[in-house]
């Protein structure tokens, strides 16, 4: 009998340590899918972050680091520059890329570094216990917000991909959402592109994915899509920021 | 043959001819030559590459990346720069990383000035970061050494898998002396245990230093402080000056050294006989070294451009047999033969 759906192979047979729920499951997935069908499980090496995804490594079936809290994207530069011909990703957290690691975020592209992102925006700090987030929505309570974040004294959110697509060098920039079957098949096609891209040495690629986080949301995984859509989206608009070769690609 | 170079310069093309052909730098007196050095030559070498870092902090995490891969590279700072490099340099011990940082040391504390000072000895031998560590450091005292300490420091860093620190000064950094480079040094360590470069026909490899469970890390840190106990065992080094009849030991490293030799040869001159300990290698220390000098001594006078700094690690080697005194400057100020010299008489 045929099978029509099993297990990638740069995915380990090790059940995710991740909340029910969550989005990292289903986006490591997505990962790792594209990584097969594109061929690249030999050539691949995987960056995983500081946050909930610290054991990214403990999944996939790839080469593996582990970098410090927000360097992912250094750390990627130099592994890019040091062995151009591997594949490298990026997998960051919203308190890793956008907090700790903005400086690291930004030059990357600026200097369109040829590697994958892939954004993992939940508005919220998953494993440290729910503190507030670059990302955190305004009114948008959490264990450092417990009135809500006032925009008074803590600003507003960050919107990663539009302040990226302000910079020249970066070739493919989206903002995808994990809410229903239609996006997540755009999730996972416009993880695919981003690592095409990267095969093709075309330069910066940065995919954004809305993820839940029903644990530290406080409501229930079936309840957070709904929450995703109605506070997330309209925060963080879906859609392609930037699809076109306006930098000098990479040699 | 012999050529004359900048001690900067010295380090970057010493690096080369090792085959550290990645560097990532950010711009900061008085180390600057090292980064101009290699954005000019890195571009023309095969494989080379030259990253300008947004911060310090980009700066060592991109070494961590690109020695993940197996490959030899480094980079440099200068006082305030180090210590934004301190997170990163935890994470390469934490995860056996080789690889050289040059540390330039300038005037401080705070922004400081771009003058020497050899205020960054405890930084660089007692951690800096965070957590159980050590950092192999070695001490140039000429553009020579500049040069040779460079190919050691990138040769010990792949051998023990750990970030090697070279520091130098100011003065080290800017003045022009001859050197004699060999037109290749050997990069010959296998990495392919464990370096990342795609899990082509072999198992997939893993850098971390995470390690959840209390006894798993405490096997962890166990099994790299093993290595540093070895380390101790097998790597110090110093040299010595007149040391062998000396009832008047200094102990001097780097440009300081160089004012101690001749504060040794007036001493001489006056028959006092007097000698000089250089360690090379700050950490591991020459401690055994110091002792014994300090038993056949009547007192050590440690020298530093600091207010003391190595004088403890003096002290602790020679715990109490004999005297042990310090003399220092700072702000960039170098101690003077005559101003040795008297306080050695100071002493007697």
């Amino acid at each position: 009998m045929q099978k029509v759906f099993e297990r990638p192979k740069s995915l380990n047979d090790r059940p995710f340590h991740y909340c029910p729920g969550c989005g990292h499951g289903i986006v490591h997935r997505m990962t790792a899918e594209a990584i097969d069908e594109l061929g690249l499980q030999e050539r691949t090496i995987l960056i995983s972050p500081v946050g909930c995804s610290v054991f990214a490594y403990w999944y996939f079936e790839v080469d593996n680091v582990q970098a410090a809290h927000g360097r992912a994207p250094a750390v990627g530069t130099g592994l890019k520059r040091a062995c151009p011909d591997s594949i490298v990703i990026s997998y960051q957290g919203d308190g890793d890329l956008a907090s700790s690691g903005m400086a690291e975020i930004v030059h990357a592209a600026a200097r369109g570094e040829a590697f994958t992102v892939i954004f993992i925006n939940n508005a919220i700090y998953g494993m440290t216990g729910g503190q507030m987030a670059p990302t955190t929505l305004v009114g948008q309570s959490s264990a450092t917000s417990p009135y809500g974040r006032d925009p008074h004294f803590a600003g507003y959110p960050i919107h990663m991909c539009e302040m990226l697509a302000t910079l020249k060098a970066p070739r493919y920039i989206e903002r995808t959402s994990l809410n229903n079957v239609a996006n997540l098949t755009r999730a996972k096609r416009a993880i695919k592109k981003a690592l095409d891209l990267q095969v093709k040495g075309e330069g910066f690629a940065f995919v954004e994915v809305l993820s839940p986080c029903p644990t530290q949301w406080g409501v229930s995984p079936d309840e957070s899509i709904d929450w995703l859509e109605a506070n997330l989206m309209p925060e963080f608009p879906l859609g392609v920021f930037r699809d076109a070769k306006t930098g000098e690609a990479k040699r | 043959m012999k050529v004359l170079m900048k001690g900067n310069e010295a380090i970057g093309e010493a690096a080369i001819r090792a085959g550290c052909t990645l560097y990532f730098g950010y711009p900061i007196t008085p180390q600057n030559e090292i980064p101009e050095y290699m954005s000019r030559r890195l571009p023309t070498i095969p494989g080379g590459a030259y990253i300008q870092a947004e911060t310090e902090v980009a700066a060592i995490n991109m070494v961590y990346g690109a020695v993940s891969t197996g490959r030899r590279a480094f980079t440099s700072s200068s006082s305030p720069g180090i210590s934004l490099m301190m997170e990163g340099l935890s994470y390469l011990a934490g995860a056996e990383l080789p690889c050289l940082v040059v540390n330039v040391m300038r005037g401080g504390p705070g922004l400081g000035n771009i003058n020497p000072e050899q205020a960054d000895y405890f930084q660089a031998t007692k951690g800096g970061g965070h957590g159980s560590y050590r950092l192999i450091v070695l001490a140039p005292a000429s553009v020579q050494e500049m040069a040779d300490l460079t190919v050691l420091g990138l040769d010990l860093a792949d051998k023990y898998r750990n970030p090697v620190m070279l520091i130098a000064d100011g003065n080290l950094g800017q003045m022009m002396e001859p050197v004699e480079l060999a037109e290749r040094y050997p990069n010959e360590h296998d990495k392919s245990g464990w370096a990342l470069t795609g899990a082509k026909g072999r198992t997939s490899h893993l850098i971390t230093s995470i390690y959840l469970d209390a006894d798993e890390m405490e096997e962890y840190i166990g099994k790299l402080w093993r290595k540093f106990r070895a380390i101790e065992q097998i790597e110090v080094r110093a040299d010595e000056y007149q040391a062998d009849d000396a009832e008047v030991i200094l102990v001097a490293y780097g440009i300081v050294s160089r004012v101690a030799r001749a504060v040794v040869e007036t001493l001489r001159e006056q028959g006092i006989r007097a000698g000089l300990v250089r360690p090379i290698t700050l950490w591991p220390f020459p401690s055994a070294l110091v002792r014994r000098r300090a038993e056949q001594a009547k007192f050590l006078l440690a020298c530093e451009m600091s207010m003391g700094q190595m004088v403890e690690d003096v002290t602790l080697a020679v715990n109490g047999l004999r005297p042990v005194y310090f003399y220092g400057r700072s702000g960039g100020n170098v101690p003077t033969p005559a101003e040795i010299v008297a306080e050695v008489k100071r002493h007697l």
